[in-house]
């Protein structure tokens, strides 16, 4: 076995033994921090010098029919894949330290814990797969415990709608998302699912796929992948889920799950589909602009901190969005960069308001306020986890803030394009990002303290670890973001960036 | 000492001070303040070390921050000349004494360790700002030093009015950044480089003159948010909730003064875009014109002050907006002078005014002090040498400066901002006599003030080396340790300095005739006291434009967008039935259980 198998292994394994009957909170704890540990030792092997390409290779193959794409569970990784990697990992571990302890969770801790190590293990699978079935495999497996467990575990009345809702509807966007899959893989001779092969013979002069089909490949995996991802309009699914989600699933899935989507676009449909990348620009770039400034604003209504979060979460990606699209290595590395920063700044939040939650029992702001006079502890952490989420030098976001914005300018042409525009009107959304986060943490934290709230107690180490954990490395990579860039930078160069303009 | 190790340690010093405070110490505030205070001492020593560094030994090794190609990297760098040496000083000058009076200041303040650690923080960002050798570099610390600004703002977080007041600091100040990051990737495109000293040499090349101009002008958006120029002035006043001494250091004599030292940075870009010159030329007089007029009817003695700094700040900025022509030179040295000898006089009045509101139980309003000359001596005195220099009476370092400004702007026929500044030189003496009259003179009106005692010395001591320097720092041998960009000169007086002694007198006697020994403000306009009613605009177009537009985009994303393309869609599948058949036993949980064991089982069938 490889190590990769083994990473992917042992949350899912963990899994099926905590539904044996071992206990739940120390296997999952122990599985995640080995598949951590593991994940650490996978960077520090990885080769920085290899030009691109995979490392850490492994085949099983499978399946091999005469008129079918060969099928093989393979794993490998590149920069990109073991900084997302990395990212799973991190949250995983504050996640489940993060989850409730087992005699205080209403109904199955079994379940509880067994569901947040299979999103962990599928997202962990997903980002290593190289064959494209598993990989779409993986995202599934991650999927439904995530629905099992709003449905299960969430909170207020609507919970279980919400969990069908969602259900539903990321399970259309997979079948969109599978549709387009197929397509591209029949188009491209429909004899493997192998990634490496795909992007080969879609960059090949001979075999590429066809403009006009590309355009069409390339519109429906950003429908399918985009419903993953909440791209504008398709993203009103993601607040209401991670307002009822329990902390650790808000934590994996805005933190990890939904990078998945932005992965899939930069592992599958560009490279597969470049000149519908390019045909496609303006409008993703309109999309884009729609995360960005409409959910911007809608954020800014939000009455709930849980929602707000979920907004403002959403509302990043068009970020994420804006540096793929940009046809630069500085782009796609700030774009990667940023998913990671995200992951971790989002986790850290939803972390912070299950603190809150679990004190208060209510994240209504007009309910809270001047709380840090009792949480000064608490008031400080969510003090730095909102900075960094407004971009704040310091911490990684804004590493790779600026590189997305100064990818997307480096095609400037004398005149201000598409993407300079584009660009310009996503530099307006930090300052709204600015907006609701300081409201927000003025309205809950700050000002005399509002009188009919309970006396709470205060934040024990046992609580702020996960959150001290995930801290320390937005700010490492924020002062040093060489840790993870060195990662990126092979890794984007070997790739063929579409012709932006 | 080397220039590298002197600069790093320089920068470095307060951050890890300030980590060692929020790290572990906070729980010893005397140790905390003891460590910060001293801490900014020896970045002060070692200023005056790295003023002595000629330009030929000035090798500093960058580090590279980030870094994505050979050609593309963004570094932490330094530039070490007689800009960033003089400023140096003056920040880190005004930082220590800040900091000394700020130990008596604070001594009883419940977050004393928070406080001094954001000062330390502070003082590492402006640090920052000031080495800076490019663009990226000076954002980073630009944003970093709104931060510490929001910290110390904010610092009383349960005052309502402080934690509104932070906020709104942070968020105007966002909004010139916005234009900042602009202009930033504009000047990149267009130069190539984010080093100054490589734009320097390539912005001759630039063609496309209306871009250029376009790029200077979104760089000076983000003077005007860090330097409070109209119209996102509106922070600086409210900004005055902080602790007093925070207000001298950062709200008046350092980091508003951000603006107008990127300013004196990037002066070569200005030199080459004619139009933007214009645009900054004309705010910076406009600003000097309205925040004086709008200090004329404050009577929060702290706001006069603002109002006052605003005004100055906008003479500076007029400053850098004279561009040389010919063998004339431009405005933006006598605008770092003025820069100088401003943050000494007005740092010294707000330490001083902070004094006064220490003896007089946290009182703020000027009619409710009075009488305070004899109660007070070293404070009034102090205080009176401050005015002195800020009103420009000749032979005060405040003199100098302000005359080498208007001075330029005659030179260059600049004759709208020439006659603007005159009258703001009108104005100014005007408004501090009225303050000063009503603070200091005249009986004690209220309780607070008839019980006010002298400050302890480790308050005082700061208010003496002040007014030392707020005379003297305009003269040889301070200007030169100081790298003053242009010193005291005496000539013949011409039309500037006679008309600017005539406007000195005039408004001196117009105060003195309508506040001398009054008990209530004899004059009364509303439209300058309400400060042109621009927050009350800016409230309603906030409200309309950016809350009632969130709130309608709010409903829509719930009740069309969500039904149209997420629910209505989810629906549709189940009642279509092909999903109703997947889930058949129409239980969530076991279909997802077994799905999940499915899939379990399947891998580890494939792997072994």
């Amino acid at each position: 076995m490889t190590i990769l198998e083994i990473i992917v292994l042992l949350p899912i394994l963990a899994a099926v033994v905590i539904a044996l009957g071992s206990p739940a909170r120390i296997t999952a704890l122990l599985a995640s921090g080995l598949a951590a540990a593991a994940t650490f030792v996978t960077a520090l092997r990885f080769n920085l010098n290899a030009e691109g390409g995979f490392q850490e290779t492994s085949s099983h193959p499978l399946l091999s029919i005469e008129g079918f794409p060969d099928l093989s569970l393979s794993f490998g990784i590149d920069g990109i894949s073991l900084v997302l990697m990395i990212l799973t990992v991190l949250v995983l571990v504050a996640a489940i330290w993060a989850a409730p302890a087992e005699n205080s969770i209403k109904g199955s801790a079994r379940i509880y814990y067994a569901s947040c190590l299979l999103i962990g293990g599928g997202a962990l699978g997903a980002f290593c797969s190289t064959d494209l079935f598993f990989l779409y495999a993986f995202h599934e497996l991650a999927l439904i415990p995530t629905f099992l467990m709003i449905g299960l575990f969430g909170t207020g009345e609507n919970r279980v709608r919400t969990a069908w809702t969602i259900t539903i509807y990321l399970g259309i966007g997979s079948i969109i998302l599978l549709i387009g899959l197929i397509m591209a893989v029949v188009h491209l001779g429909g004899n493997t699912f192998n990634i490496a092969d795909l992007v080969a013979t879609a960059n090949s002069s001979d075999n590429a796929i066809a403009p006009e089909m590309q355009n069409w490949i390339y519109l429906i995996l950003i429908v399918g992948f985009g419903i993953l991802v909440s791209l504008f309009p398709f993203h009103s699914w993601a607040p209401p889920a991670y307002a009822q989600a329990p902390t650790p699933v808000s934590m994996l899935h805005a933190g990890v799950l939904k990078k998945f989507g932005l992965y899939g676009i930069i592992r599958i449909a560009q490279p597969l589909a470049p000149q519908g990348a390019e045909t496609m620009l303006n409008l993703v770039l309109v999309l884009l602009l729609g995360n960005i400034l409409y959910i911007g604003l809608v954020t800014i209504a939000q009455k709930n901190l849980n929602r707000m979060l979920g907004y403002s979460s959403v509302m990043h990606m068009g970020y994420v969005f804006l540096g793929v699209v940009s046809g630069t290595a500085i782009g796609m590395n700030g774009a990667v960069l940023l998913m990671f920063a995200h992951g971790i700044s989002i986790a850290l939040l939803f972390a912070l308001t299950g603190s809150l939650k679990s004190r208060y029992g209510t994240l209504e702001i007009s309910e809270l306020g001047g709380i840090a006079k009792s949480l000064p502890g608490l008031g400080l952490l969510f003090g730095f986890a909102a900075f960094a989420a407004a971009g704040l030098p310091g911490f990684a976001n804004f590493a790779a803030e600026i590189l997305i914005f100064f990818g997307a300018f480096q095609k400037f042409d004398g005149n201000i394009g598409w993407l300079q525009w584009t660009t310009i009107l996503a530099l307006w959304g930090v300052v709204i990002s600015a907006v609701y986060m300081l409201r927000a943490y003025r309205n809950v934290f700050k000002g005399p303290e509002n009188l009919a709230l309970p006396t709470v107690a205060k934040m024990g180490w046992q609580e702020k670890a996960p959150i001290l954990l995930l801290l320390v490395s937005l700010m490492a990579v924020g002062f040093v973001p060489e840790l993870l860039v060195k990662y990126l930078r092979p890794a984007v160069d070997a790739m063929n960036l579409f012709v932006g303009k | 000492m080397d220039a590298n190790t002197l600069a790093w340690t320089i920068l470095m010093l307060p951050l890890f001070v300030a980590a060692g405070i929020l790290l572990g110490l906070k729980r010893w505030s005397g140790l905390s303040s003891i460590l910060a205070t001293g801490s900014a001492l020896l970045t002060l020593v070692l200023s005056f070390m790295l003023s002595g560094i000629a330009k030929g030994d000035a090798e500093v090794v960058s580090f590279p921050w980030l870094q994505v190609s050979e050609s593309f990297s963004l570094t932490i760098g330094m530039t070490i000349d007689p800009l960033s040496q003089g400023m140096m000083i003056i920040v880190t000058g005004i930082g220590f004494l800040v900091h000394l009076f700020s130990l008596g200041y604070m001594k009883d303040d419940a977050g004393k360790s928070r406080y001094f650690a954001g000062l330390s923080i502070f003082m590492f960002s402006m640090t920052g700002i000031v080495l800076a050798d490019n663009f990226a570099m000076m954002f980073i610390f630009w944003e970093l030093v709104g931060v510490s600004s929001y910290i110390l703002i904010g610092h009383w977080y349960q005052k309502d009015s402080a934690a509104d007041a932070a906020k709104k600091a942070f968020l105007t100040n966002r909004i010139g950044d916005f234009g900042f990051m602009i202009g930033i990737l504009l000047v990149w495109v267009l130069t190539g480089s984010i080093y100054f000293k490589e734009i320097a040499e390539a912005v001759g090349g630039v063609t496309n003159a209306t871009m250029l101009n376009i790029a200077v002008i979104c760089v000076f958006c983000g003077a005007i948010g860090k330097s409070a120029q109209v119209p996102l002035h509106v922070w600086l006043p409210d900004a005055m909730e902080g602790p007093t001494p925070v207000s001298a250091l950062i709200h008046a004599a350092t980091m508003v003064a951000a603006g107008v030292f990127m300013l004196a940075r990037v002066a070569f870009l200005i030199g080459a875009a004619e139009m933007a010159a214009t645009v900054i030329l004309w705010t910076g007089a406009i600003t000097a014109l309205v925040a004086a007029l709008m200090a004329l009817q404050q009577n929060d003695i702290k706001r006069v002050l603002a109002y006052s700094t605003l005004s100055q700040l906008g003479y500076m900025v007029m400053a850098q907006g004279i561009t040389p022509s010919g063998d004339l030179a431009g405005g933006s040295e006598a605008g770092m002078f003025h820069l100088y000898t401003h943050a000494f006089f007005k740092a010294l009045l707000f330490l001083g005014a902070g004094a006064v509101i220490y003896a007089c139980h946290h009182q703020q309003d000027m009619w409710k002090m009075g009488g305070l000359r004899k109660k007070m001596p070293i404070t009034f005195w102090t205080f009176a040498i401050g005015t002195a220099a800020l009103i420009a009476v000749p032979f005060t370092s405040g003199f100098f400066s302000k005359e080498g400004i208007l001075h330029a702007a005659h030179q260059h026929h600049h004759t709208g901002p020439w006659i603007i500044g005159l009258i703001v030189a009108l104005l100014t003496p005007f408004y501090m006599t009225r303050l000063f009259i009503v603070a200091f003179l005249g009986k004690a009106r209220t309780d607070d003030a008839s019980h006010a005692k002298e400050v302890p010395a480790l308050m005082f001591v700061p208010l003496l080396l002040l007014a030392f320097l707020a005379i003297a720092s305009a003269y040889g041998p301070i200007a030169h340790l100081l790298k003053a960009p242009a010193e005291a000169h005496f000539a013949a007086p011409d039309i500037t300095a006679i008309l600017s002694v005539l406007a000195l007198i005039i408004g001196v006697g117009l105060a003195v005739f309508l506040y001398r020994g009054k008990e209530r403000d004899p004059v009364n306009i509303p439209l300058f006291a309400n400060k042109f009613y621009i927050d009350e605009i800016y409230g309603g177009i906030v409200a309309t434009f950016q809350d009632g537009v969130a709130k309608v985009l709010d409903i829509f994303d719930r009740y069309v967008l969500d039904p149209l393309l997420v629910r209505f869609p989810a629906i549709g599948a189940i009642t279509s039935g092909s999903f109703l058949r997947l889930f058949q036993s129409g239980n969530l949980q076991a279909y997802g259980f077994f799905f999940g064991i499915a899939v379990v089982l399947l891998i580890l069938l494939l792997i072994f």
